[in-house]
């Protein structure tokens, strides 16, 4: 954090350091080790790696794995099919989650607590617990024109749904957490002054909640983005199909060519790259705003 | 961002020196200045979350149990039939998998709080005493963590491949007659998965116990050496301890994490011989060619009822805690 500060306070260089360092230094990269294996494949040309071995000097590297599963597994469009079911579920997910985070700590109503209780317990619950009503559910709810497939099953709107139920639980005790923090004589005078409930919460308590809510939106965004347990079973249709998803059709489909697999991969985890690596803190500080408790 | 968010949510609740007193929440009489419309808005906003928590969540869980009780082919209301327990018995004495999935679930919890959560909690202690370059062990070591488990699953394959894998062609493995088969082998299988979960968990413990010792008082830390204490009896008497809140959440993200299991598998090998896991059952009932919902149901409740074993307890504690704050 403070590069300076802890340059000043730094111990002279023992041999416990140098040790230290050395561990540390080996540890992170075998860590990051699988990857870069994954990288150094997706790299080379089928080809050259058949004949030659994996591990072998590299006589040529390009980038035509990944130019090869861009285009023909057609990734840019289950992109877009994640953005379609992504960016509506996280927005949805924190505003649901911070109105009942501003019910249950702003007020003191009697089922305040049972309700947090309901929205933590259901977060914590294994997904496959409530996947066979929920599967059958989806089936049965027509949705004719407006979802392609005329069912809440098979569809970006069924997935938006399931990712806000559950995940609002995790939000709402975060959230509510946080809400509860800030000072109450900060609302309670602006009720006195006649302010409705609505202002209290979108313009007092929400602007103030906005570390919170980043930090929220970055690790939502990367679960979300990273969900493969409900689109592997409510979806069927390959052409609707999230990106981690459709990478394991991808995968069946060229078996045969690792190194083309290998690229799908890569390009699949890009994207939470880029989030993890430009928003970092965030990440971290949303992992740990729910973990620190207890 | 400067926000501190590894302080405890009640250490930010602490009011600072020199306030009124704590008063929680508006007083009742408070209640009085909420308009019609107020109290409107408000049902509206604990009311629509509510529902749609409640009923794709607890009601689906409720109508597992319920179903567990009945034959259903799921074609048609009408023929969903009670059958009481049928479905229990035939699942703990009729089904090859039930038992193997049931011990692996536990192997799986077992290796990875016994492994990656330890040297997760040696990391987080080591690169806790503000070294230089902490940020970039600090990334390598969280980069599992965002990576999706599926695109683990498929960076795994390429390590254990029996003919083109990473360690196959290291140890000179990879040649006819002298395979490793890593994915195929039921004695292996479940292993070589382990250390690709454990590659993920060791980090994401590592972040749950940065934060735990960030928080861990200074004052604390001066006082042990003080007293003469070398590292290890400072962590073994006086951090260690202190970091219970964090060690509960561990183990509880643990657990659920071992229970949760599934993307890695599914990418593997859809849970052959070797990898049963209950969640891989289960899902196996909807996706497969089978579509048996009262014994998909079955499993699901025995995963529903090792799950609440947990989770019960776990509340309980914390928001005890809560609501002495």
């Amino acid at each position: 954090m403070s590069a300076t500060l802890t340059a000043k306070q730094r111990t002279p260089v023992r041999p416990a350091r140098i040790l230290l360092h050395t561990f540390l230094a080996v540890t992170a990269l075998a860590w990051v080790a699988p990857l870069l294996w994954a990288l150094f494949a997706a790299l080379r040309p089928y080809a050259e790696t058949s004949t030659k071995g994996y591990v072998s000097w590299p006589d040529k590297l390009g980038f035509d794995n990944f130019t090869n599963a861009f285009q023909q597994s057609d990734m840019l469009h289950y992109f877009g099919n994640t953005l379609l079911i992504a960016v509506p579920a996280v927005l949805l997910t924190l505003f649901l989650s911070s109105c009942v985070a501003f019910y249950v700590s702003r007020f003191d109503f009697r089922v305040n607590l049972f309700l947090l209780l309901v929205f933590t317990a259901g977060n914590l619950l294994p997904q496959q617990v409530i996947i066979t009503p929920l599967y059958r559910l989806y089936l049965l709810v027509d949705l004719p024109g407006i979802t392609t497939s005329g069912k809440l099953y098979d569809s970006a709107l069924g997935l938006v749904l399931i990712h806000v139920a559950f995940q609002s639980g995790f939000c709402a005790f975060v959230l509510s957490n946080y809400m509860r923090s800030l000072p109450h004589e900060l609302t309670e005078a602006a009720l006195v002054d006649g302010a409705s409930v609505w202002r209290l919460y979108w313009q007092i308590v929400l602007p103030l909640c906005k570390p919170a809510m980043a930090a929220l939106a970055t690790l939502l965004s990367i679960w979300i983005y990273n969900d493969f347990f409900w689109a592997i079973v409510l979806i069927s249709t390959g052409e609707n199909m999230p990106i981690t998803s459709a990478l394991n059709n991808l995968s069946g489909q060229y078996f045969t060519d690792p190194n083309l697999v290998a690229a799908g991969a890569l390009l699949t985890a890009i994207p939470t790259l880029i989030v993890y690596f430009v928003l970092q803190r965030q990440f971290v500080s949303g992992l740990t705003l729910g973990a620190n408790k207890g | 961002m400067t926000v501190d968010t590894t302080k405890t949510p009640e250490a930010a609740a602490v009011p600072p020196p020199g306030t009124a007193s704590p008063k929680k929440r508006v007083p009742q009489g408070h209640r009085r200045l909420l308009t019609r419309r107020d109290r409107l808005t408000l049902g509206l906003m604990a009311g629509v979350p509510t529902i749609l928590h409640v009923a794709l969540v607890w009601v689906t869980a409720l109508a597992s149990i319920a179903l567990a009780f009945t034959t259903w082919d799921g074609i048609g209301f009408d023929s969903i039939k009670w059958v009481g327990l049928d479905n229990f018995k035939e699942l703990f004495s009729n089904n090859p998998q039930f038992w193997p999935a049931v011990e692996h679930n536990v192997i799986w919890f077992v290796v990875l709080i016994l492994i990656p959560t330890p040297f997760g909690l040696f990391l987080a202690v080591q690169l806790d005493k503000k070294i230089r370059f902490s940020r970039v062990y600090q990334t390598a070591l969280f980069l599992p963590v965002v990576v999706s488990l599926a695109v683990t699953g498929f960076v795994w394959q390429l390590v254990y491949n029996p003919d083109t894998g990473l360690i196959n062609s290291l140890i000179g493995a990879n040649k006819p007659g002298h395979y490793i088969d890593w994915i195929g082998d039921p004695h292996l299988n479940l292993w070589a998965i382990l250390i690709a979960a454990s590659w993920r968990h060791a980090g994401y413990m590592m972040i749950l116990y940065l934060a735990g010792l960030k928080s861990v008082d200074p004052a604390l830390r001066e006082a042990s050496a003080l007293d003469g204490a070398n590292e290890w009896q400072t962590f073994k008497n006086v951090i260690f301890p202190t970091l219970r809140p964090t060690n509960t959440v561990v183990l509880v993200v643990t657990i659920i994490e071992a229970l949760r299991a599934f993307d890695l598998v599914f990418v593997f090998n859809k849970g052959a011989q070797g990898t049963e896991l209950l969640s891989i059952l289960v899902t196996n009932n909807i996706i497969g060619e089978s579509s048996r919902i009262g014994y998909g149901s079955a499993i699901a409740v025995v995963l529903l009822v090792i799950s609440l074993a947990v989770i019960i307890p776990y509340l309980i504690s914390t928001f005890r805690k809560e609501r002495r704050a």
